[in-house]
This record gives structure tokens, C-alpha cells and sequence, in this order.
């Protein structure tokens, strides 16, 4: 050692000398990673669907002399959906204000309320995922096909596990109320919520419109 | 194995003809497997072990001992892969002048996959997660990583996954289709089979844990460092699990893209990845090799980390440059995205595309090239000691060099388009993969294990098995550069030319004697458990350590510190040991800690079973394991209870005996 | 709780301070929302109605959709560089850098693919 690394200045006493221990253990309170935590694991997530965009990019163009998107998209029908999800963004950050003012049965209305609207796009979603099999423009029928299905599938995938959790939530507010452990379930699932309408505007936006034009 | 198989409702396409009773060394290997296995299923009865094994490591959230169960798993699965890598060479160098030698292609072809497979996935992957399990939290001055029954549930994950491999090798086949199970070969037009099946389910079941444990050390460099510890204060090994764990959380979720795409293919009938209706098979290398290329420096980046602690140590020096260090881990980190073409120069790209990724290619051996500089640096004027962990560094340094060497020659893509797929980038590969993440898992083996168990690694059976690896390392892996550059490509089972075979003798005769390598490092271990009275070390610093880890004992009791530490320097422990720290041995408190818990098991059971009923088409398993999975999951979500607090006694009487050990190693030392 | 953060502070570094505080109001939901709405209602206006060249309303369409999701990060997930300590911004820039590179690196590739493979078409205009 030819020479001392300089000591940190908050850890040194009266006479300059390092401190090795803390007065106080620091805390460390159970959850206390929790948000970052699931915020990587949506970033994680984004790059699942970062992929299926590629995969739709790259094969989106091939109808293999089948369907293209001018015959089966509805514009009027993905607009009604892509508004679903939108409210419940809304309603869900009003179920969130409600939580943060301690109020449990207006947090439970909202969530309800969230919940509705998310079955609704599922709704909506399966009847035009019928609608187009019934005309024939099944995933197997072309890649173009195939990437549009996974694609909007797993987006709805994730809806549907969005709202199981809701559901889970729901119970477990109605159980312990407002306890910090279910505010750190209901944060969480409110960043997996608006994360999910952020991945639905890539969704209209690359698939819905762009395959409109194209 | 071919498509008419009728699938009962029952079992799906499981029948007597799924159990390979016409591949006799399958069926002496099974035998072998059964009688081993009820052995140990015997003594552990026999014991009464159950209950331990259950309650201290099954259900355990301590990340030392899911750390070790890595290590552990890594190292079994080692066995497995390496009794592949034999085969294969006993193949290659028997098959010439008309001989099919030993292997029939169905077999042989499963060996290579699954050889790939496991080394990558079921080796390399949990003994680096392992290290950084058991390592990181210790290093950093934390009691646990953020999420301690995350960690237990990838465990299991990892290992169901591991699981699925063995059990393709008695039930069904395994992928025959190498190891990234490339379409339209792996689609179901050409393997209609189990193999490819196996092979997605059980990376997706492994890939769960890995990206979850990915999370949770980042999590946890991110939040629990103790006071002091600026990120440029983090231990090199620290720096660089965060580095490899943040490409695990944003690779491993390509890979899972990916396969699942091809399981539409294989399931659905999609067409991704076919060759007709608009499919495209170059998409999936494409993709693949996204997660593919960072995969390679998720495998490398700890074990770099953990060069530079055991030079640093063993140099007693501090590590030289070690800003340079940090910013070169950071800067592989960003570029390791930008490479990944250039394993497939040869599918038909042009020059721009070609030109680029060859060039980024030879960028990125810039920082890996400052690191060995850095290395070099620490070592000169220090003072080395030759232990075990410094000679495999040594080693790794010399071996190392050339394999990045032979890398900047594969990535001219001229050079390339003669080297593809050639023996040569197969010599490349394992000269770089294991000269570095095998060499260095061994360094850290040798140099961790006393901080592990409380006992040093026996040197003279260390000693034999360094120089048996090393050398049978270069006689196995050399002839391969020459067979490369002769024209042999990859994953041959039969060759006419005799000029190669005494080449593939050699190669032969290296990997006999990495086996005694092998044999002698598994006798180190037996001899050191057996001697460990002798070996024994109550300092919890027997090599002068110089970070965090060595200030606790060996091993760490469950909180790992009495007393968070403080940080005032990289070289946490030395810097406390300049400065005449006193080991603090009152006015404990009582310690905070997470709770066992089977969930992580039970979860991960549930998993494999949903997995294997996938692959062999037992659908109502498949919905049933699904259902029981996901509400076995929201069950869990309603035990709020998960912590307990270690009383201030028991703090109390862990580190008085900790003082009196210390007294009684100071008297004897004196 | 925030005293308990804010001590906790004095003692380790870039813990939590700050996301107990950034939960947004009625009126930055609503501002979100109204934007939103607008930002979507544009582009399938823009889409439907067939006002613009393709090409053009493409661009537009895109660089809406990038606005809206930066609306969306901002009144609905409260992105913003303090958020656990910078660490989520960070982890948000670094996913969208391989996010591009993912995307655009295997369109580029994938569509370059031909170069060397003698495409039917090629060898139609050679005959």
C-alpha cells in the first residue's frame, strides 16, 4: 500500500477516524426492491414483445397468396378496443388515487371498474380473432398471419393474467385492506396495466394502421 | 419415431416404444443411473436425511446455500456432458476406413445436441449463477439478495429444467438437431419427435429462473450495498455479475420469444420459421443468435470478475486500473448486442451488412484485450503466490489469448466464409469457453471453497488435476485447429479421408487425460472433506483476502454480518485491515431474515410436470399442471408472512464463538 | 413512511426517496387521458379518412404513436430520472437501445438476406 485510499467523509468520527459500523442498521424494509425489481421485469417483458414486433416486421409481409390486412382488419372495431384500454388506464390510475387517500371501497369500485373494461377489450378481441378464422385467415394460413396472431395474442395473453391478478388483488384488499404489502401489489400491477396500453399503441399503430396502408 | 404414432388420450404419445430398450448403452447406462441413484436414495433414508435436506436446502432462501445447490448442479451436470464429450471423441477417432464405429447416427446426434445443450445451459449457466449467488450478497456487505424465495423458486427452476434434459435421455430422445435446434431441421416436418420438445421445454423452464435470478442480483447490487459502497467502490466481481446479470434480463427474454415461436410452429402449425407460406428459418437464426451472442459474455463477464480478485490477491496488490476495468466491463456489456451477425456471416447477406458486424466483431476484443492488460499490470512487481486459483488464472491468460486470437481471425468474414461451421470454430469455442469460464470456475472453486465450507481445497490433487486439464486441454483442442483448417466441419459421425484420423486420435488421447483431470479434482475434493480438520481455517481469511467476504468467518453464519459493514474503499477488507479494525463483539441486534418456504419446489414441480406433459401430448396433464400452477401461485401470494427475526442471543452466541475460534487460530499461529 | 425513507437515506444511498411521492393527481391523469385520446383518435382519423399520401401518413402515425407512449410514461407510469434512484430511467434507456437494435438490426438484416442468394427474380433478369 503506498497510499491510503482517501476515507468516505460521511463515515469518519470527531478525531478523523473511519467509522466501520453504523450507529443505526440500515433498513431494509421487506419489499423494499420490489419496484425496481418488477420494473425490470417489464423491461424484460418489452423485449419479449420487442421480438414479436421484429418477427412481425420482417414477416409481416408475407400473405403466402392469402389474406392481407385491407381484408380483415376492421379500423372502427380496433378503435373501440384500443379505446377499452384506454379507459381502463384512466380508471385503474383513479383506483390508484383512491388507494393513496386510504379510501378502500372507492379503490375497489375503480378496480372493478378496470377490470370491466379490460374483459371488455378481451371481449372484443376474441370476437374478431373468431371472426377472422371463420373467414379462413387462420394463424397456420401465413407468416403474415402467424406473426399477427402471436403478436396481438400474447399482448391479450398478458391482459388476461393482467386481470386474473386484478381479480387476486381485489380479494386480498377486501381481506387485509389497504396494508402496505397489498399498495405494493396494487403499484405493481398498475405499472404491469399501463405498460400493457403503452405496448397496445405500438399494436394499432404498426399492425392495425400501418397494415391499413401498406 | 415417426409421425403415425398414435396418441392415446391418456398418455399422449407416450408408449413402451418411448423407452429406448434397443440402444444398449442407454439401457446399461439406465441401469447404472437406477442402481446409483437408489444408493443414494438408500443412505439418505437410511440417515434420515429427508427431513435436513428438506428443511436446510430444499426450502432454503439463504443465497449461500442456493449458491451452493448451484454449484452443485453445475457440477453434476458437468459429469453428464463431459461422458458426451467422451463419446464423441471415441467416435471420431474409430469411424474411419468404412467403420461406423460405435455411435449409430440417431444416438450420436442426440449426443451432440444435448453435449451443447447442457454444457451451456445446465453447467456453465448455474455454476456462474451459483458464484454470483453466493458471492455477490457477501461482497456487497448485504444479509440476503432482495428477493430470497425468487431466488429458491429459479433454483428449482434451473433445475427442473435440468431434469427434463436427463429424463429425455430414458424416456424418448433428445434434439438432434445441434444445440441451437436451427429450422426448418427442428420444425416438425423434419423432427417429428420428442427431441426438439424436450429440448424448448426445458430451456423455457430454465430460462424462467435464470431471467428471475437475473432480476434479483440486479435488484440486489442496486439496493443492498452497505453505506459507503458507491457504485465505483463495488468489488470487480460485483461489477461484473451486474454487468452479466444485466444481460440475462435482457437476452434471456429473446430466447424465450424465440423458442416459443417455434413452438407455435411445432404446436400450432404456425408458420414462423417454415419454409413455405411466408415462413422464414433465417428469422430464428437471426433471433437466436440476439440472445445468442450476449449469452457468451452472461458466461465470461463473472469469471472475469473473478480473475481480477484472484490476481489482485494472490499479487497482494491492488488491481491495476481498476476504473479501466469497470468502464471495459460496461462497454463489452453495450457491444455484446452489436455482433451477433457474425454467427452467420455465411447465410447470404451482403457486404454492408457482412462488413459491419465483422468490424464491431474486432471492436469488441479491444476492452476484453485492456482487461489482460490490467491483469498483467496487477501481477507485475507484485508479490505472486502460486496457489491453485492463481495458476488457473495463469493459465487462463495464456489459454484465453489465443482462443480471442482465433475469434479475430472468424470474424474476417472472408476468413469466415473457408472457417464456418468448421472443426476450427469448434476449437475456437471451447478454447475460449473453456480457458475462460471453465478455467475460472475452477480458479473461483479453489479460492471460494474455505470461505464455502471453513476448509482449504488439498493442493497436491489440485496440483494434478490443474496440469492433467491444462495439458489435455491443449492435446484435445489443437488437432481441432489442424482438422479445421483441413476442411472438417462440425458434427461429423463417420469420415472417409484416413488423413484426419490421427488427428482425432490425438484429440482422443486429450480428453483422456482431462478425464483423469476430472477424476483427480472430484479425489481433491473427497480428500479435502476427508482431511478438513487439517485444512481447517478459523480466520475466514486464509489467503489475505481483500474484500468483504474474508471479514466474516468461514462459513458465514446465516446473516453473514453481525454488523453491517462500512465501505471505504474498493478493497473493502484490506482497507479494514490496514486500518486496524476491531471485530465488533457486542450490542448486537436482533437480525431480520426471510423465512424457508417450499413454494419455490412445489412451483417448480408443477412446471416440470406441465413440461413434460407438453412434450409428450398428455394434454388434460398439461391443462391440469397449468391450472394447479397458476392457483398454487395465487395461493402462495396470500402468506403475507415470510420473515423472522434471528433473537440477539443467537447473534450473541454465533459471534462469541466466532471470538473464541479467532483467539484459539492466533494462539496456534503464534 | 417518508421519514422513514429519508433516513434511511442517511444511511445507504439511492433507496427509495421519491416514489411514495411521484402517484400523480385526478388532473395529470386526466391531462394523460385527454392527450392520449387525442393522440389516438389523430392517427386513426389520419388512417381512415385517407387524407394524406401512405408514405406521410405513416411518418405521422409514427412519430404519434412515439409521442403517445412518452405520454403514456410520463401522467400514467410517473417515469421520470428520480424514480428509484435514476435506476428505472436507466433500465428504460437501456431496454430501448437493444429494443431498436433488436428491431431494426433484424429488419436490416433479414431483408438484406438476399444479397448473396440468387432471389428467383435476380435470376429471372439474368435469363
Amino acid at each position: 500500500m503506498s497510499h491510503a485510499p482517501t476515507l468516505n467523509p460521511d463515515y469518519v468520527d470527531e478525531a478523523g477516524r473511519p467509522i466501520f459500523h453504523p450507529v443505526e442498521e440500515p433498513h431494509h424494509p421487506e419489499g423494499h426492491s420490489t419496484m425496481l425489481g418488477f420494473w425490470m421485469y417489464l423491461m424484460s417483458d418489452c423485449l419479449i414483445f420487442a421480438i414479436l414486433f421484429a418477427v412481425y416486421a420482417v414477416l409481416g409481409g408475407n400473405y403466402a397468396a392469402g389474406p392481407a390486412p385491407k381484408d380483415l382488419f376492421d379500423l372502427p372495431l380496433v378503435a373501440l378496443n384500443t379505446s377499452m384500454l384506454l379507459f381502463s388506464s384512466i380508471t385503474y390510475g383513479f383506483a390508484m388515487l383512491a388507494m393513496y387517500r386510504n379510501k378502500v371501497a372507492q379503490t375497489q369500485v375503480w378496480l372493478a371498474v378496470t377490470g370491466l373494461f379490460g374483459l371488455c377489450f378481451l371481449g372484443i378481441e376474441l370476437y374478431e380473432f373468431a371472426h377472422m378464422i371463420h373467414l379462413g385467415a387462420t394463424p397456420q394460413r401465413s407468416g403474415f398471419l402467424s406473426a399477427f396472431f402471436i403478436l396481438v395474442g400474447t399482448h391479450g395473453l398478458h391482459v388476461t393474467f393482467g386481470c386474473i391478478w386484478l381479480v387476486t388483488l381485489m380479494v386480498q384488499v377486501a381481506q387485509k385492506g389497504l396494508i402496505q404489502a397489498n399498495r405494493r401489489r396494487l403499484m405493481c400491477l398498475s405499472l404491469f396495466w399501463h405498460f400493457l396500453d403503452v405496448i397496445w399503441i405500438g399494436v394499432f399503430t404498426f399492425v392495425y394502421l400501418f397494415g391499413i396502408l401498406r | 419415431m415417426t409421425v403415425e404414432h398414435s396418441t392415446s388420450p391418456l398418455l399422449g404419445r407416450l408408449n413402451w416404444e418411448s423407452l429406448p430398450f434397443h440402444e444398449p448403452i442407454l439401457v446399461a447406462t439406465f441401469a447404472v443411473v437406477v442402481i446409483g441413484g437408489l444408493g443414494v436414495l438408500g443412505l439418505i433414508t437410511r440417515y434420515k436425511l429427508w427431513g435436513y435436506l428438506w428443511k436446510e436446502w430444499f426450502t432454503t432462501v439463504d443465497h449461500k446455500k442456493i449458491g451452493i445447490m448451484y454449484m452443485i448442479l453445475g457440477l453434476i451436470m458437468f459429469l453428464r456432458g463431459f461422458a458426451d464429450a467422451v463419446m464423441m471423441r471415441l467416435q471420431q477417432a474409430m469411424a474411419f476406413g468404412g467403420s461406423e464405429g460405435y455411435l449409430n447416427a440417431h444416438h450420436y446426434d442426440q449426443i451432440f445436441t444435448a453435449h451443447g445443450v447442457i454444457m451451456i445451459f445446465f453447467v456453465a449457466m448455474p455454476l456462474i449463477t451459483g458464484l454470483m449467488n453466493y458471492l455477490v450478497p457477501l461482497q456487497i456487505g448485504a444479509r440476503d439478495v432482495s428477493f430470497p424465495f425468487l431466488n429458491n423458486f429459479s433454483f428449482w427452476m434451473t433445475t427442473m429444467g435440468a431434469v427434463l434434459v436427463m429424463a429425455s435421455l430414458f424416456i424418448g430422445e433428445f434434439a438432434r438437431t445441434g444445440w441451437l435446434a436451427y429450422p426448418p431441421l427442428s420444425g416438425i416436418g423434419y423432427s417429428p419427435g420428442v427431441g426438439v420438445d424436450y429440448y424448448i421445454w426445458a430451456l423455457q423452464i430454465a430460462g424462467v429462473g435464470t431471467t428471475l435470478s437475473g432480476i434479483n442480483l440486479i435488484a440486489t447490487i442496486v439496493k443492498m450495498r452497505a453505506p459507503g459502497m458507491g457504485l465505483m467502490k463495488m468489488p470487480v466481481f460485483t461489477w461484473t455479475s451486474l454487468c452479466a446479470n444485466i444481460l440475462i434480463v435482457a437476452s434471456f427474454p429473446i430466447l424465450t420469444a424465440t423458442l416459443v415461436l417455434l413452438s407455435a410452429d411445432r404446436y400450432i402449425g404456425t408458420n414462423f420459421f417454415t419454409n413455405d407460406f411466408g415462413g422464414n428459418p433465417m428469422m430464428y437464426v437471426n433471433l437466436i443468435w440476439i440472445w445468442g451472442h450476449p449469452e457468451v459474455y452472461i458466461l465470461i463477464l463473472p469469471l472475469f470478475g473473478v480473475f481480477s480478485e484472484v490476481t489482485s490477491t494472490f499479487s497482494g496488490k491492488k488491481l491495476f486500473g481498476y476504473t479501466s476495468m469497470v468502464y471495459a466491463t460496461v462497454v463489452i456489456t453495450i457491444l455484446s448486442y452489436l455482433v451477433w451477425l457474425h454467427h452467420f456471416f455465411t447465410m447470404g447477406s451482403g457486404a454492408s451488412v457482412n462488413s459491419f458486424f465483422g468490424i464491431t466483431t474486432m471492436i469488441i476484443s479491444i476492452p476484453t484485450g485492456a482487461k489482460l492488460f490490467n491483469w498483467l499490470f496487477t501481477m507485475y512487481r507484485g508479490r505472486i503466490r502460486f496457489e491453485l486459483p492463481m495458476m488457473w488464472t495463469v493459465a487462463f491468460m495464456l489459454t484465453f489469448v489465443i482462443g480471442g486470437m482465433t475469434g479475430v481471425m472468424l470474424a474476417v468474414p472472408p476468413a469466415d466464409f473457408v472457417l464456418h461451421n468448421s472443426l476450427f470454430l469448434i476449437a475456437h469455442f471451447h478454447n475460449v469457453i473453456i480457458g475462460g469460464v471453465l478455467f475460472g470456475l475452477f480458479a473461483a472453486i479453489n479460492f471460494w471453497w474455505p470461505k464455502a465450507f471453513g476448509f482449504r481445497l488439498e493442493k497436491k490433487w489440485g496440483l494434478v488435476s490443474f496440469w492433467c486439464w491444462v495439458v489435455g486441454f491443449w492435446m484435445a483442442f489443437m488437432p481441432l485447429y489442424v482438422l479445421g483448417f483441413m476442411g472438417v466441419t462440425r458434427r461429423m459421425r463417420v469420415f472417409d479421408d484416413p488423413a484426419y484420423q490421427i488427428w482425432f486420435v490425438i484429440a482422443g488421447v486429450g480428453v483422456a487425460v482431462i478425464a483423469v483431470g476430472i477424476l483427480a479434482m472430484l479425489i481433491q475434493f473427497a480428500v479435502s472433506i476427508i482431511h478438513r480438520d487439517k485444512l481447517r481455517d478459523e480466520t475466514g481469511d486464509p489467503w489475505l483476502g481483500r474484500t468483504l467476504e474474508w471479514a466474516t468467518s468461514s462459513p458465514p453464519p446465516d446473516y453473514n454480518f453481525a454488523k453491517t459493514p462500512i465501505i471505504h474503499d474498493s478493497d473493502a477488507w484490506w482497507d479494514m485491515k490496514t486500518r486496524g479494525y476491531e471485530r465488533p463483539t457486542e450490542g448486537f441486534k436482533p437480525i431480520h431474515m426471510p423465512a424457508n418456504t417450499g413454494a419455490g419446489f412445489i412451483l417448480s414441480a408443477l412446471s416440470l410436470i406441465v413440461g413434460f406433459a407438453l412434450i409428450w401430448y398428455i394434454w388434460w396433464l398439461a391443462a391440469a399442471g397449468f391450472a394447479a400452477l397458476i392457483a398454487y401461485a395465487i395461493f402462495h401470494t396470500f402468506n403475507y408472512r415470510r420473515d423472522y427475526n434471528i433473537p440477539v442471543e443467537t447473534v450473541q452466541a454465533t459471534e462469541d464463538a466466532r471470538t473464541q475460534a479467532l483467539t484459539a487460530a492466533a494462539a496456534t499461529q503464534g | 413512511m417518508s421519514a422513514e425513507a429519508h433516513n434511511e437515506h442517511a444511511v445507504t444511498h439511492d433507496d427509495h426517496h421519491g416514489d411514495d411521492h411521484d402517484h400523480g393527481t385526478y388532473r395529470s391523469y386526466l391531462i394523460g387521458f385527454a392527450l392520449s385520446v387525442v393522440l389516438t383518435a389523430i392517427p386513426f382519423w389520419l388512417v381512415m379518412a385517407g387524407v394524406l399520401a401512405p408514405q406521410l401518413t405513416g411518418l405521422i402515425i409514427t412519430a404519434f404513436a412515439v409521442v403517445q407512449i412518452v405520454v403514456h410514461m410520463i401522467f400514467f407510469l410517473h417515469m421520470n430520472h428520480r424514480s428509484e434512484g435514476g435506476w428505472n430511467m436507466l433500465a428504460l434507456i437501456f431496454t430501448l437501445v437493444i429494443v431498436v437494435i433488436a428491431v431494426a438490426g433484424s429488419v436490416w438484416v433479414m431483408y438484406h438476406l438476399n444479397t448473396n442468394m440468387m432471389p428467383v427474380h435476380d435470376m429471372q433478369g439474368m435469363g
